[in-house]
């Protein structure tokens, strides 16, 4: 069966990882795997996306799709559905990605499934639902072809070791009337330090660190650790205490570090998705009956602010000696 | 202007959702409200109505009981609410209801539909995009920040690292993030007149859609445990966490 990714592109031509994880994954699914990118990079991308299962990657260049909001990305996808009629397209839940799958559902009147954990087939998935708790096995039924936008981390990426996709160009003319929520300003924040998906120790905060000032207590920790990065619960990332970029859970990023230390987090089902594969949960908090002790490899049942600089010490002394 | 304001009624927004023996959300006889992530949906709308002397129409779909989700809009101060309820819609999926949503949004005058990110109870997170496509309007999405100007309006977009701008003509569709602002408290006058405001009820016949036309497209096929992780070690004492972090990091060769 045909089983197509759709690729965010950056302008260097690198591949967004979830189309990485869902090109995996479409190999085991499809006899034929195609990638779709369309933007500024895309066709830079043809390595990238056949060394990752690709036979064919549809891709136009043209900084439309990036312009302006979805409409164009959507038009264009209906046009190459329509000639090539693929039977499943795999989709990240990045932003951008959403508004496409989202609209491309009304268009098509396709069947569109949000946070699946894995797939079957090519009408057979499935997700987690209560923060993991629960497989659910999901039929989906309708035209083809259906959509299907998986959680992040779902698959681990590996290289087929194929060669590069061949580029089949875009050309769909773009109607004036879908040109209209237009980009016209970005602004991106330096973060530093390791990037939260790729940093081994993630440690993350919330409302039980009680003040934003707090949070230096978790830098100091990921200073000491070395190769860390501080996250945080949607909590205070609501309440404006850290950046959007270090919310980790359902709306947030999904991680899956090597230890996962959660301080001042009761561990709302919405958070839990974001990190529970994690390879080792140490949790602290106050509150002996918190949801997060649950899933913690080792738990301490305390004051984190107390407690946090003793860690700290401890490391340092550790990695002293 | 006129501003649609899409809300969800969801079970137990605080506590932990129930599954039915039909692989369904329990939403009936279960204590209910307004999707936490929809009150500042509806905030969002009353500041942009405020500021240009708009109206505000919440517009549901859901049982019954959702009507507590649309009184608690009308009590926040929005001016009218639409309730779309009928037996063939529990179980519908994202498409069904984009498509009763868009046609009841069709049946009058609109500027700007507004809906949240994602609810608390489904998270699909797809919908108000889907309803857009059918309106034939564009979206302007995941918006930390809004503001409307001569006939267009201007949002922050929440982006990985940072925001976009985005522009767009009215109409448009626009969700916003739980950062967008602080939903307001209704006021004891605000829940009694909301008593008084006009209230609508409609059926998939109101708006000329069939039974077959609202059939799902995704069926639930089974539910089973995630199998349950091993306990980790509780430590009541503080005092022993310093050492076993530390032998934890080194086990995890991380340190």
């Amino acid at each position: 069966m045909g089983v197509w990714v759709y690729a965010e592109v950056a302008d260097d031509g690198k591949v967004e990882p979830g189309a990485l994880e869902n090109l995996t994954k479409a190999r085991d699914l499809g006899t034929e795997v195609s990638a779709v990118a369309l933007g500024p990079g895309a066709t830079q991308a043809a390595a990238t996306a056949g060394e990752y299962g690709a036979q064919t990657l549809y891709a136009s260049d043209d900084s439309v799709y990036t312009d302006y909001i979805a409409q164009p990305a959507v038009h264009a996808l209906h046009e190459l559905i329509q000639q090539h009629q693929p039977e499943l397209i795999l989709f990240s839940p990045t932003y951008d990605s959403r508004d496409v799958a989202g609209r491309l559902q009304a268009r098509t009147g396709a069947t569109l499934m949000s946070n699946a954990t894995d797939i079957l087939g090519p009408d057979y998935a499935q997700t987690q639902i209560f923060g993991g708790q629960q497989i659910v096995d999901v039929t989906l039924s309708g035209p083809n072809p259906k959509l299907v936008i998986v959680r992040p981390k779902s698959f681990e990426p590996q290289p087929s070791g194929g060669g590069p996709a061949q580029v089949v160009p875009v050309e769909v003319e773009i109607p004036d009337e879908l040109k209209k929520a237009s980009r016209v300003e970005r602004h991106e924040q330096a973060a530093a330090g390791p990037k939260i998906e790729e940093a081994k120790v993630i440690i993350a905060g919330g409302r039980g660190l009680q003040q934003p000032e707090n949070f230096k207590l978790l830098e100091e920790l990921a200073g000491a650790i070395g190769s860390a990065a501080v996250g945080a619960s949607r909590a205070v990332v609501d309440a404006g205490w850290v950046p959007y970029a270090m919310q980790i859970g359902q709306t947030g990023k999904t991680v899956s570090p090597e230890v996962y230390i959660a301080v001042g987090i009761s561990g709302a089902i919405q958070h839990l998705v974001g990190m529970k594969t994690s390879k080792r949960i140490i949790a602290i908090n106050k509150d002996r009956e918190a949801p997060i002790f649950q899933y913690a490899d080792l738990g301490i049942v305390g004051d984190a602010l107390k407690v946090l600089p003793e860690i700290t010490a401890a490391i340092k002394a550790k990695k002293g000696s | 202007m006129n501003i649609i304001a899409l809300v969800k009624y969801v079970p137990n927004p605080e506590g932990t959702p129930q599954m039915g023996p039909d692989h369904r959300l329990v939403r009936e006889g279960v204590e209910g409200a307004l999707d936490p992530g929809d009150e500042h949906v509806v905030e969002a709308a009353l500041q942009l109505a405020e500021q240009s002397g708009g109206e505000v129409t919440v517009l549901s779909m859901g049982p019954e009981p959702a009507l507590a989700a649309i009184r608690r809009a009308l009590s926040m101060g929005a001016h009218k609410g639409v309730l779309i309820t009928d037996q063939a819609l529990p179980g519908a999926d994202t498409l069904v209801t984009a498509r009763v949503l868009a046609a009841a949004i069709k049946r009058g005058e609109f500027d700007l539909v507004i809906g949240g990110v994602e609810s608390t109870d489904g998270y699909t997170g797809t919908l108000p995009m889907a309803v857009a496509e059918f309106l034939a309007i564009p979206n302007a999405t995941f918006a930390r920040h809004v503001e409307v100007k001569d006939g267009s309006i201007r949002i922050e977009r929440q982006t990985e690292m940072g925001y976009d701008v985005v522009e767009c003509p009215l109409p448009a569709v626009v969700t916003v993030t739980a950062g967008a602002n602080q939903p307001r408290y209704p006021t004891l006058k605000g829940i009694m007149q909301a008593k008084q405001k006009p209230m609508e009820n409609l059926t998939l016949g109101d708006l000329g859609i069939s039974a077959e036309e609202a059939k799902a497209t995704q069926e639930v096929m089974g539910v089973e445990p995630v199998p349950a992780k091993e306990a980790g070690e509780i430590l009541e004492d503080p005092g022993e966490a310093p050492a076993k972090v530390v032998e934890l990091l080194s086990k995890a060769k991380v340190i």
